[in-house]
């Protein structure tokens, strides 16, 4: 009868440190959920704007500051292009350890070379990566994020693109470290870049 | 001094009739800080911004624009939804109050600029018309700075 009750009692305990961590567990769950931290690792595969096919495996131990967008895009991508070169700048001998990635979610009118004169423009290092229409979904269900076509008469192709415009963070080991809004100055993501690759 | 006394009078009694002629408020008008970024080639749209100040005393209405660089020049808004996704759109006549300035700058608005009919080649400057509902056209040279450029100066 002791021995049963004992091990009732142990029962009842583990239980109740079950629920306990579980609804800790929940509370930080939703807690990444809000701030948007919720972890997921950068997969894709796609082709660069010099022809070569590059994984999230060909950027590791480095970080990668990660931007989608397409060519033709006249405000929001060079506005963003401008930002990272600036980021890039501010990192000095820093530099190498960032790796900044430019991917197409229009690979109709995104080939590679179309990247090329893009990323050679910019002259700050970017890397532009396209692919085939299957390859950018699946890169864009692996980032979260969204693009959709929009009618616009008069630009290349009577489409332009809406778009996820967010910065991203990766770190060395390709975890989703933060993301930047659109517009946020160079200044403030370089600072906060600073801090996450120094603590 | 009897002549002089005479034109002070006319153009006394002129200034009213200028003040509402068929320009009442976009001849006030002023613009500044215009920047435009260099393009790749003519097959992608370009992007012009400005700041445009109503320096009257009355609310006027900017219709549109025009440039011989591109076939079509449109007024773009910009809007980012809570998801983080950017979209842009036509953003339609522009009223601007009195006093009031309304900042053509990335991430809020832009010159579209789309079948670009020659190239943007930073240290040039292209011409740009804007038009007011009031009939008023004002012209602003657009400078090209570079491609990575982040504002009116640079
Ligand atoms: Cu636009």
């Amino acid at each position: 009868m002791r021995t049963v009750r004992t091990v009732a009692w142990v029962l009842v305990g583990i239980a109740a440190f079950a629920l306990v961590w579980l609804l800790l567990w929940a509370d930080y769950r939703a807690a990444q959920v809000e701030d948007g931290s919720l972890g997921f690792q950068a997969v894709f595969e796609l082709t660069d704007h010099q022809g070569m096919i590059r994984t999230q495996e060909d950027f590791a131990g480095r970080w990668m500051l990660v931007f989608f967008g397409f060519a033709n895009c006249p405000d929001v991508c060079p506005t963003t292009l401008a930002e990272i070169a600036a980021v890039m700048d501010g990192l000095g001998e820093d530099a190498p350890m960032v790796q900044p990635l430019f991917i197409s979610v229009d690979p109709e009118r995104d080939t590679p070379a179309a990247m090329a004169d893009f990323m050679q423009a910019f002259d700050a290092g970017i890397v532009g990566l396209t692919g085939t229409p299957e390859q950018t979904d699946r890169t864009g269900d692996s980032f979260h994020i969204y693009f959709e076509k929009v009618e616009q008469a008069a630009a290349p192709g009577g489409y332009t693109m809406s778009h996820s415009s967010q910065l991203f963070l990766f770190g060395p080991d390709g975890a989703y470290v933060k993301s930047w809004t659109y517009g946020t100055p160079a200044e403030d993501i370089l600072a906060d870049l600073k801090q996450k690759m120094s603590s | 001094m009897r002549h002089a006394a005479r034109s002070m009078l006319a153009a006394l009694l002129l200034a009213p009739a200028l003040a509402t002629g068929a320009w009442a408020g976009s001849d006030d008008v002023v613009v500044e800080n215009a920047w435009s970024r260099a393009s790749i080639g003519t097959s992608r749209p370009g992007a012009a911004y400005m700041e445009v100040r109503n320096a009257g005393e009355e609310a006027v209405t900017l219709t549109g624009l025009q440039s011989d660089l591109a076939m079509v020049s449109e007024i773009h808004r910009v809007t980012t939804d809570d998801r983080g996704v950017s979209s842009m759109a036509p953003a339609g006549a522009i009223v601007i109050a009195p006093g009031e300035t309304v900042a053509i700058a990335p991430g809020v608005m832009h010159v579209m600029l789309m079948q670009l009919q020659r190239p943007m080649r930073e240290g040039e400057s292209f011409p740009l018309t804007l038009n007011f509902s009031d009939g008023g056209e004002v012209p602003v040279p657009v400078p090209v700075l570079g491609i990575a450029a982040r504002g009116p100066e640079g």
